[in-house]
């Protein structure tokens, strides 16, 4: 059971909400694919850590074999290649398409690989934590997240989905396989204009789904009132508590520290596994 | 024109509550919301007019001619995005689909096509202001390109002038990357969490790349102090001006939600945030020039 936790607007408590889950499971997988900005690890502090690089292919040319007939350049959406007295590649452009060793008449273009980032695997109790991390300078995490979610693919049991804020190709890269996607939602104007971004994405990939509400004040919570119009299962409701925002801004995992946040946590977790199997 | 970037690494940390706050303390001419996948900035902007709408495309993406394919399956082998879908028919994968054209180089039965798609909008405010925006349409990549037309929509309507706020996306990836090119200055809003910092920490590296002058400010400073002193520490050890810390500020959720920027309203984030904005301004316009401001 694959479940992803996503929110549009950064910040609303999506690491919080999928560390929590993760921790509080009797046994389960955390795999954080905001590989811009990883951040559960910091939470799990796992231990017996394997890493594993990640890397892309990058043409290079062999200019004894080019002879500038620019074929490459020609065909390279990208803007990748440029031909300027000789072949130059810009490697943060490139898309890894492989067109241009594919195009080249003379065989002068070959792959190299490039490592862009890398995923470490851990244990932190009963939780495995997978951990994708883009090198910083690089513009596209797509391919670490694809290698974080293969860790999946034969794996059948509970599977919590951090992703990355936002609704762009690298979230929707990130819902991909999973069964069920929770909405972390928080009670501001912003939020709920976000929210909307992902529900509509979400519904567009034709997902089950459900909302958390995070950050829940006194008065009327603009992001339950949008909920409750569309429709979308409340899963659970999280109160704007000071001693759980300082657990949570020293990486603490809740669960782990009190009683009461654990039986919150089970609770919801409980919620969410009744949703994915109705 | 001076062109002050807000970004911030991890989300929620308030970088379109404190352009909000800069454009309305500046009296900036232009402003642009980069955060093209969760825009938000036109929320709290309150435009009286109609923007100007164009559509924004992404790369064209393949199509098969199922008249023409002859089922040899060299697209599929040659695709790097696993977007060419087997069933009966050969069919495209719109979503994975990133419009390189190798399948319609390799089709040996000229089958594939490239047709353009719709993959956002461009909107573009002008009136007293300039303020250029998009969304993303769901699904779509290639943000980055639409974050480099966002800002060229910007330039294009106005210049002459002395200041422009752009509004950052989280991350460091692609639209971050595109927002930082030719920026004058990048404003970093932390939080004293964990996670803030590990994120800052990864925007700072990203942001140095481009060697343009990065401040930090710390918002939420009081929800954990030790935390705060940390991010101080780590300014000090790098030598990067900290222009002020913003307070936790229940007025200021209050003022968000009525469409209000926080320095429209007496809060004690909105005076903190002035004494952030008159440090990080005095920075950009350090050599010589400086802003006009009657405030």
């Amino acid at each position: 059971m694959k479940i992803a936790v996503l929110s549009g607007k950064g910040g609303t408590g999506k690491t919080l909400v999928s560390v929590n889950l993760a921790a509080v499971a009797k046994e389960s997988i955390y795999i954080d694919c905001d590989v811009e900005e990883p951040n559960g690890h910091l939470y799990f502090k796992p231990e017996d850590i394997e890493s594993e690089e990640i890397s892309i292919k990058i043409p290079f040319v062999d200019e004894t074999l080019c002879h500038g007939c620019r074929k490459c350049t020609d065909f390279c959406r990208f803007n990748a290649l440029a031909y300027i007295n000789k072949l130059i590649v810009f490697d943060e452009v490139c898309h890894s398409c492989g067109g241009c060793v594919l195009i080249c008449p003379e065989k002068a273009l070959a792959e190299k690989e490039k490592i862009i980032g890398e995923v470490q695997s851990g244990v932190s109790e009963k939780v495995t934590v997978i951990t994708g991390i883009l090198n910083t300078g690089e513009a596209s995490g797509i391919p670490i997240i694809k290698k974080l979610l293969s860790h999946l693919a034969e794996n059948k049991g509970l599977s919590f989905i951090d992703c990355p804020p936002g609704s762009a190709c690298i979230v929707m890269e990130s819902i991909k396989d999973a069964d069920y996607c929770i909405f972390v939602a928080e009670p501001t104007l912003f939020g709920v204009h976000n929210l909307n971004m992902v529900y509509e994405l979400v519904t567009l990939f034709d997902k089950p789904h459900g909302v958390v509400l995070n950050k829940c004040l006194e008065g009327e919570n603009p992001a339950e009132k949008f909920c409750l119009e569309k429709g979308i299962k409340i899963l659970g409701k999280i109160p704007f508590d000071n001693e759980l925002g300082t657990l949570n801004s020293n990486a603490l995992i809740a669960v782990r520290e009190e009683i009461k946040y654990r039986d919150m946590f089970s609770s919801l977790l409980q919620m969410v596994t009744e949703e994915v199997q109705a | 024109m001076r062109q002050l970037l807000i970004l911030s690494g991890k989300g929620g940390t308030g970088k379109t509550t404190l352009s909000s706050a800069f454009i309305r303390l500046s009296k900036a001419k232009a402003y642009a919301d980069c955060d093209v996948d969760a825009p938000n900035l036109h929320l709290i902007m309150n435009q009286l007019s109609e923007p100007k709408r164009s559509d924004y495309y992404g790369l064209p993406k393949a199509e098969i001619n199922l008249d023409l394919c002859v089922q040899c399956d060299l697209c599929r082998q040659n695709c790097r995005f696993n977007a060419i879908q087997v069933g009966t028919d050969y069919k495209v994968d719109y979503y994975a689909c990133e419009g390189c054209g190798v399948c319609e180089t390799i089709c040996p039965a000229s089958a594939v096509s490239f047709k353009r798609a719709i993959a956002g909008e461009l909107r573009l405010y002008v009136g007293e202001t300039v303020f250029s925006t998009a969304e993303l349409k769901m699904g779509n990549g290639t943000s980055g390109m639409l974050v480099t037309n966002v800002k060229k929509a910007m330039k294009s309507a106005i210049q002459d002038i002395d200041l422009a706020i752009i509004d950052g996306s989280p991350g460091i990836g692609c639209p971050v990357i595109a927002s930082l090119s030719g920026v004058d200055m990048v404003l970093i809003v932390t939080e004293p969490s964990i996670s803030g910092i590990s994120d800052m920490e990864r925007i700072i590296k990203t942001a140095e790349k481009f060697q343009t002058k990065i401040a930090v400010c710390i918002n939420k400073f009081d929800t954990n102090l030790g935390n705060s002193e940390v991010i101080e520490a780590y300014c000090q050890k790098f030598n990067l001006p900290l222009t002020g810390k913003i307070p936790f500020d229940l007025d200021a959720v209050k003022a968000i939600n009525n469409s209000q920027s926080i320095v429209d309203i007496d809060c004690a984030a909105g005076r903190a945030t002035r004494e952030v904005f008159d440090k990080t301004i005095k920075i950009l316009f350090k050599e010589g020039l400086t802003l006009n401001l009657k405030h």
